[in-house]
């Protein structure tokens, strides 16, 4: 029988098995951010065991509220900043050079394939795109994890998806994730890795992987995963050229961890592509998913543009070839957060931003900022965004307001009409 | 140390109810976990459900149904539940990062089939439900008025002892 990619890497990481069932890896990377780092900090401080495993292996960045807003989040900056400084973490990322963890972390090169990753985040399953087995935890996993740098997992089951067929135009990975959700559900992958495989993931950039795997939790998935093949070597090789003497040999070398012909699968779903029209999420889930055409028409107050899940310079060049030479309806305001840094100056160096602002949208600095309703963009009661994050949940994006998830072709869009909009009828 | 489990139980019957339910992610700016012991449950909107209300307050279990804590990872979920003494959450299923952060904080996510919970929701009908645990015989009894019903669970090795050495860093300390 053979392994899947999941089932390899947790052999190569296992440290200990206390139970039939529980297996406790060694990690490769511990991720930190300042909104559920600074209380496994405190904890550590308390217990007298202020110590890291290994600095090198920990990434950390203040990203959620960032330049902080108030005296709260200014204190968490300051306690995160200052660890990382007493414990001279080399890779620490502060206001003028962070962005949103979940891209800043790739674009640095630091996620490899074969590799465990924890984050005190739950999109932490983004990473999997690079053939990594990466999982959101709670802050005392994070702790743990910062401490003797292991994390227990139950045996992993993993879902199969193969996206067959090909996309039609205007069609982009989020539309296919969103509709993958409304397949599985909610709790459709809990304790499952999602695969996401077949023709259409062979032809998608890192930037679009990292859009389906970044929602694997939406359907309660502990990691997404793909396979590692030639665009994961060269979105990785001016980190890893001096490894390998070859882009061949990486990718021999990465083949190791590509699941098994004969693996097993708790599920395999074949999906074709082919059909799928741009989606938009309705109600409060994001299992609630429906074709744009379906809801066209619906009046929004706000677009947000950015977040984890699309806040990459992919995601910011098909909004602003809608958005090239348009405005944004007066009935709304129209928000653009690129994820980093880097992103934000190549969308300065291509013209995006110049396209996104006159349109008349604001451009925030990178941050997670309205993606949770904690900053730059915060919706009233009764108030609607279009937005290309990844949760709908009532009140997400402040309380009482409501969010419709979509890719960043149909939130341009919705932001030139005002009303929720299939960007092929433009 | 082990924590205290069982005791008046609050039932939420609606599945899905997320982490931002239970804990806004606007309290998320605070440092510590007591800071967070008002907001319990603060945006969970149910039919019969009052966030203020005597309920609550009274409450040290929770009953629901599928799919509990999901969304965010965020550990202020248990934590708002814990420092409000709750420390037993009763439900069909959970979302994976919520039911781990319960168990890592030493306190326990019970799972129990639809009938079960059924019949844990019906027993309201006989008054306030107070909760037993047995821990080591896997058994919880549920009472109001003269009504009891009682009910097996399942729990891995691995979370008993978490639950037994008071949290994952515990455990973790002295093992690694």
């Amino acid at each position: 029988m053979g392994k899947t990619l999941a089932e390899k890497i947790f052999d190569a990481h296992l440290k200990d098995e206390p139970f039939p069932g529980t297996k406790v890896l060694g990690l490769d990377r511990v991720l930190c951010h300042e909104i559920t780092t600074p209380v496994a900090i405190a904890d550590l401080v308390w217990r007298n065991k202020d110590r890291v495993f290994d600095r090198d292996k920990l990434k950390v960045v203040i990203d959620h509220v960032t330049p902080s807003k108030d005296s709260k989040t200014a204190t968490q900056a300051k306690i995160l900043r200052d660890w990382a400084r007493r414990h001279e973490i080399p890779d620490f990322f502060d206001v003028g050079q962070n962005g949103v963890c979940h891209a800043i972390f790739p674009e640095k090169g630091y996620i490899r394939p074969g590799f465990t990753v924890i984050m005190g985040d739950s999109h932490t399953c983004t990473h999997g795109a690079f053939g990594a087995f990466a999982a959101g935890v709670g802050t005392t996993d994070l702790e743990v994890g910062i401490l003797k740098g292991v994390c227990a997992f139950r045996e992993p089951a993993s879902i199969r998806i193969n996206l067959n067929g090909s996309l039609s135009r205007g069609v982009f990975a989020k539309d296919v994730i969103l509709y993958v959700i409304s397949q599985l559900g909610v709790n459709g992958a809990t304790d499952r890795v999602i695969e996401f495989r077949g023709p259409i993931v062979d032809e998608m950039s890192m930037e679009a992987r990292m859009t389906l795997c970044n929602m694997a939790i939406e359907a309660g998935g502990t990691s997404g995963v793909c396979m590692p093949d030639m665009t994961t070597v060269e979105y990785l090789w001016p980190f890893i050229q001096d490894e390998f003497a070859s882009k061949e040999a990486a990718l021999e070398d990465y083949r190791q961890w590509v699941s098994d012909a004969d693996a097993c699968y708790d599920k395999v779903l074949d999906i074709d592509v082919s059909n799928i029209e741009p989606q938009v999420t309705f109600d409060y889930k994001p299992d609630c998913v429906k074709p744009v055409s379906e809801m066209s028409g619906t009046p929004v107050d706000q677009i947000y543009i950015g977040t984890c899940t699309n806040g990459r310079i992919e995601d910011l060049r098909q909004a602003a070839e809608i958005l090239k030479g348009k405005t944004v309806a007066s009935s709304v305001r129209g928000i653009v957060s690129p994820a980093t840094p880097k992103i934000f100056k190549d969308a300065l160096a291509e013209g995006i931003i110049q396209i996104f602002m006159d349109a008349g949208f604001c451009v925030t600095n990178p941050t997670c900022g309205a993606c949770l309703g904690m900053s730059n963009g915060v919706l009233a009661e009764g108030e609607v965004c279009a937005s290309t994050s990844n949760r709908n949940f009532n009140g997400r994006m402040g309380k009482g307001g409501m969010v419709h998830l979509m890719s960043p072709a149909t939130a341009a869009a919705t932001a030139i009409t005002g009303v929720i909009t299939d960007a092929r009828t433009l | 140390m082990q924590k205290k489990f069982g005791g008046s139980a609050i039932f939420l019957d609606r599945s899905d109810i997320n982490t931002d339910e239970i804990i806004p992610a606007k309290y998320l700016t605070e440092v510590t976990k007591e800071a967070l012991t008002p907001y319990i449950l603060e945006d969970l909107t149910l039919a019969g459900f009052d966030p203020q209300g005597e309920e609550l307050k009274n409450a040290t279990v929770v009953v629901s149904r599928e799919n509990f804590g999901c969304g965010s990872s965020r550990e202020h979920a248990p934590w708002v539940f814990e420092v409000n003494d709750v420390h037993t959450v009763i439900a069909e299923s959970y979302a994976r990062i919520f039911r781990q952060n319960m168990f890592n904080c030493g306190m326990l996510a019970i799972e129990l089939p639809k009938e079960a919970i059924d019949q844990l929701m019906a027993l309201q009908q006989s008054g306030q439900v107070e909760v037993a645990v047995d821990l080591d015989g896997q058994q919880i009894t549920a009472k109001a008025g003269s009504e009891k019903k009682q009910f097996s669970f399942e729990i891995s090795q691995f979370d008993k002892a978490l639950v037994k050495a008071g949290g994952w860093v515990e455990f973790a300390d002295a093992r690694y």
